[in-house]
């Protein structure tokens, strides 16, 4: 009983942490159909932010929930400003550009702060199940999961900005004649999935260290939860998130954590040839 | 000069430089030169195998690495259970191609789009270089052979003569044969996109649908140029476990990939020369950032011998500036500057025609 | 009597919960020529794409000399002879005339003679002079004559042309009407169209769709004297 318990918290972890590295590029990919391929390398700046901002006696809690978002962010929108906004629909070469931006971040880190390993503790202890003990961090990354997902949610259904959104992203000419400003709205779309890169690649530079070639171990797993997950930002993310992370934490359970991490892979591959367009492409389709 | 005689042109020159450069360079470089440029032949096969499948083909492959990696792995791998090198040369060729084609059907017959290919592969690459990287335990074996997980395997046999396993190819030999391959492969690519698969290839690049609608089924068309693709990137990786007698999982890296990526692109898609030039010049690019690094430098030495750093600003530059590649932007430079040389003696002449009326 | 050429049954396309197509029955026999008309929407384009296995029908058969047709892929169909010129020149824009040509003609003449067979072509639709020149730089017009050009080096027995006569002048409209002709001598042919001067030049037999269904089917003058025809299509274009 007390397995199954660890158990559960082991999946709804696995799954948290697909959807947190996985949601910013899910509103990057979703509304401008842009394939950021430095994504990985966003959530590493995340990571690199958080340690430098608390190694400067900022509060580990401010540093991972305020100051990595607002720096990726910035990040973000300076990137927009600077290659994205010269590709627009050109699909593989923004795929290339962005690859091209991902190694010079990698090469950058790897100057700044060298080719090791840095890592931040975990606050927050641990505790106990029956016979086994879990750390407490893996609950607060499940909190906040959620807390972004329902912020995205909200913010999509209820404010001003989801409509211009929502509104661009079903037909960007649209929009620009009710006066939207579609430069304005990409600049800030790019920088806010940033900004929650940047929080995802925080709140997990606890549990993985942070060094310049993460970016690698995500931005596979990122991308195929989005594309699994089909256009849909919300249910899409949450979706493909599910699936995988369940089939993940399993098998890894089952085997060891590469396999279970081939075992990812391999579904989604399975997966995208079976539905092309997606989880949401086939089953919710006019899902947020 | 019309575009077909400066194509043969072009060829011969190719050929005439090729051959003097197979013959001349061992008799008058040093040896670690000859050993240097043996790996840009290898390499430049490499490049090959994407430009085929990419600048021809327009199949969009991140995972070249793959098949290269594979090759490698099935050769070192074949080589120490069998110890002639004939088959581990044939398994190293003919395994890539065959997981080309298998990937390829799935992914054609599976009519997936561009842009998840590119993801498809990049996963696929991944997920070698996860599963490769974690054997590092004596259990992992094939054969005699330890697979060895994050440390590679070392000590791979060399090639030798066909038939006979103690006449070994040695490094000079090798330097010949990788440059020889990649001429052959050259010309060999070159005849093949001048063929009517070729040039149907090229076709359904074009204009798929408008292929498809003549009548060519550009699924079965486009798998085997990328199982052409593989095959050639599983006998430059065969290659090149031989040139440095040892594979690591590094080989499957997304940052091989990209670097495959890059000479094609800076070389130019859609050119076979291109390529091969962008790969030779990016390498001794980066080999030379590299070197150049005495201790106590200042920091912008060290940042310019910073490969990924270096090789992502060429990337982003290329895309934004320079998308055609080298080779093509030159070549159309060149053609303006045939026109406006042809404006110039036209214009010249128009005033004394107008006098002789 | 014998099998017809082409025939659907039953035929419908869905969109979600859109009918771009339905249950349209409809039959050609070998040499006919065709015409269809129809305004904007009424299914004429999607009906072509099912036809040529752009697109698979949601419900109904395509028999193409009694074979069936319908979940066939585009390519066996070319194969089996149905060629189709679309509304907006579909070529191979980054080659020149005589490749595209070239591209055609390969499929089905051995190599010794596809060469003459493409310079043969070349005069036919009189681009000779322009081919050596990229499809992409050429004027809209003679596009759509290297797409026709296209279609009959693969020498299909029955040609669909999706508006050929759109976006052409006066007399290259004549010229078009006149090698229609002279391909209805040997193939059958369906050809939509809008141009009603076109269609009198031509057609012996009219096809009108609405709204996915076919509204009736007539000889030329009867079609030009339906109240009904004109009702839902000629009175617009009459306005116009």
């Amino acid at each position: 009983m007390d397995l199954i318990a660890l158990l559960a918290i082991q999946v709804l972890y696995a799954i948290a942490s697909l959807a947190l590295i996985s949601v910013g590029l899910a509103i990057i990919f979703g509304m401008m159909r842009v394939i950021n391929l430095a994504h990985g390398e966003f959530l590493m700046l995340g990571g690199y932010a958080a340690i430098v901002a608390t190694s400067h006696g900022i509060s580990i809690w401010i540093a991972m929930l305020v100051v990595a978002p607002i720096v990726v962010g910035i990040i973000g929108v300076i990137v927009e400003m600077t290659i994205i906004r010269f590709l627009y629909g050109r699909m593989v070469d923004t795929m290339l550009a962005t690859w091209g931006l991902s190694l010079f971040l990698v090469g950058l880190t790897t100057a700044i702060f060298g080719n090791t390993t840095v890592g931040i503790s975990a606050p927050l202890g641990s505790f106990q199940i029956g016979a086994y003990r879990t750390s407490g961090y893996t609950l607060f990354v499940i909190g906040v999961a959620v807390v972004v997902l329902a912020g995205i949610f909200a913010v999509l259904r209820w404010t001003r900005l989801g409509l211009i959104a929502r509104g661009t992203m079903q037909n960007a000419n649209m929009a620009a004649a009710l006066g939207v400003n579609p430069p304005r709205v990409y600049a800030v779309t790019f920088g806010i999935g940033a900004a929650l890169s940047g929080l995802a690649g925080a709140v997990l530079a606890p549990v993985s260290g942070v060094f310049p070639t993460i970016g690698v171990a995500y931005v596979a797993k990122s991308f195929i939860t989005v594309i699994g997950g089909g256009a849909a930002i919300l249910s899409g993310t949450v979706s493909a998130s599910a699936l995988f992370g369940t089939i993940n934490q399993i098998a890894t359970f089952a085997t060891t954590p590469v396999f279970g991490e081939v075992a990812l892979l391999a579904t989604a591959i399975v997966l995208i040839r079976l539905l092309p367009q997606g989880i949401t492409g086939r089953f919710f389709r006019r899902g947020l | 000069m019309n575009a077909r005689t400066l194509n043969f042109l072009g060829m011969g020159l190719v050929g005439v430089i090729g051959v003097a450069f197979l013959i001349l360079t061992p008799r008058f470089a040093e040896l670690d030169a000859v050993l240097e440029l043996t790996i840009y032949m290898i390499m430049a096969i490499l490049a090959l195998s994407l430009a085929l499948i990419w600048g021809y083909g327009g199949i969009l492959c991140f995972g070249q690495s793959a098949f290269f990696g594979l090759g490698a792995y099935t050769y070192a791998i074949a080589m120490f259970n069998i110890g002639e090198s004939t088959v581990p040369l044939l398994l190293a060729i003919a395994l890539p191609a065959a997981f080309a084609a298998l990937l390829g059907y799935f992914v054609f017959y599976g009519r997936i789009s561009d842009v998840y290919l590119g993801v498809i592969t990049l996963t696929v690459t991944l997920i070698l270089f996860n599963s490769v990287n974690s054997t590092a335990g004596p259990e992992f074996h094939i054969g005699v052979a330890r697979l060895g997980g994050f440390n590679g395997i070392p000590g791979i046999p060399p090639l030798n003569y066909p038939g006979n396993r103690t006449a070994v190819i040695d490094l000079e030999g090798m330097f010949y044969l990788s440059t020889a391959a990649l001429l052959a492969i050259y010309f060999g690519l070159r005849l093949l996109l001048a063929s009517r698969f070729g040039r149907i290839i090229v076709g359904i690049r074009e204009n798929e649908r408008r292929a498809e609608l003549l009548g060519y089924d550009p699924r079965a068309y486009k798998l085997a140029i990328f199982t052409i693709g593989g095959a050639l990137a599983g006998f430059a990786g065969c290659l090149f476990a031989n040139w440095g007698n040892f594979v690591s999982p590094t080989i499957f890296g997304l940052a091989q990939s990209a670097q495959i990526i890059i000479w094609v692109i800076v070389g130019g898609r859609g050119t076979l020369i291109g390529p091969i030039v962008g790969c030779i010049g990016i390498q001794w690019l980066t080999t030379a950032l590299g070197a150049n690094q005495p201790s106590g430098s200042d920091w912008w030495t060290r940042l310019l011998a910073n490969a990924p750093l270096v090789l992502g600003i060429i990337l982003v530059a290329f895309v934004l500036l320079v998308p055609k590649g080298l080779v093509p932007t030159l070549g159309d430079f060149g053609q303006w500057l045939l026109r406006a040389r042809t404006r110039r003696t036209t214009s010249a002449l128009e005033p004394k025609q107008a006098e002789e009326r | 009597m014998a099998a017809p050429l082409l025939q659907t049954r039953d035929l419908s396309m869905h969109f979600g919960g859109v009918k771009a197509v339905r249950n349209v029955n409809f039959t050609l026999a070998e040499g006919e020529l065709r015409c269809l008309i129809g305004p904007n929407g009424a299914g004429k384009s999607t009906f072509f794409k099912m036809l040529t296995g752009q697109l698979e029908p949601s419900q109904g058969q395509v028999l193409f000399r009694g074979h069936d047709i319908s979940h066939a892929h585009a390519h066996e169909i070319a194969r089996l002879g149905i060629g189709i010129k679309t509304q907006v020149p579909n070529v191979f824009d980054g080659l020149s005339v005589r490749e595209n040509i070239w591209l055609a003609a390969t499929r089905i003449h051995p190599s010794g003679r596809v060469n003459d067979v493409v310079d043969e072509m070349l005069e036919r639709i009189d681009l000779t002079g322009a081919a050596e020149r990229l499809v992409g730089q050429l004027a809209h017009g003679q596009r759509q004559w290297v797409e026709l050009g296209i279609v009959l080096s693969t020498d299909p027995e029955l040609i669909l042309l999706d508006e050929p006569a759109a976006g052409m002048t006066h007399e290259e409209v004549y010229k078009t009407a006149e090698l229609v002709r002279e391909i209805n001598r040997s193939k059958a042919l369906i050809v939509v169209e809008h141009d009603m001067q076109f269609i009198r030049m031509i057609a012996k037999q009219v096809t009108v769709f609405n709204q996915g269904s076919v509204l009736v089917e007539d000889a030329v003058e009867n079609i030009l004297r339906n109240p009904l025809v004109r009702d839902i299509y000629l009175g617009k274009q009459a306005v116009a």
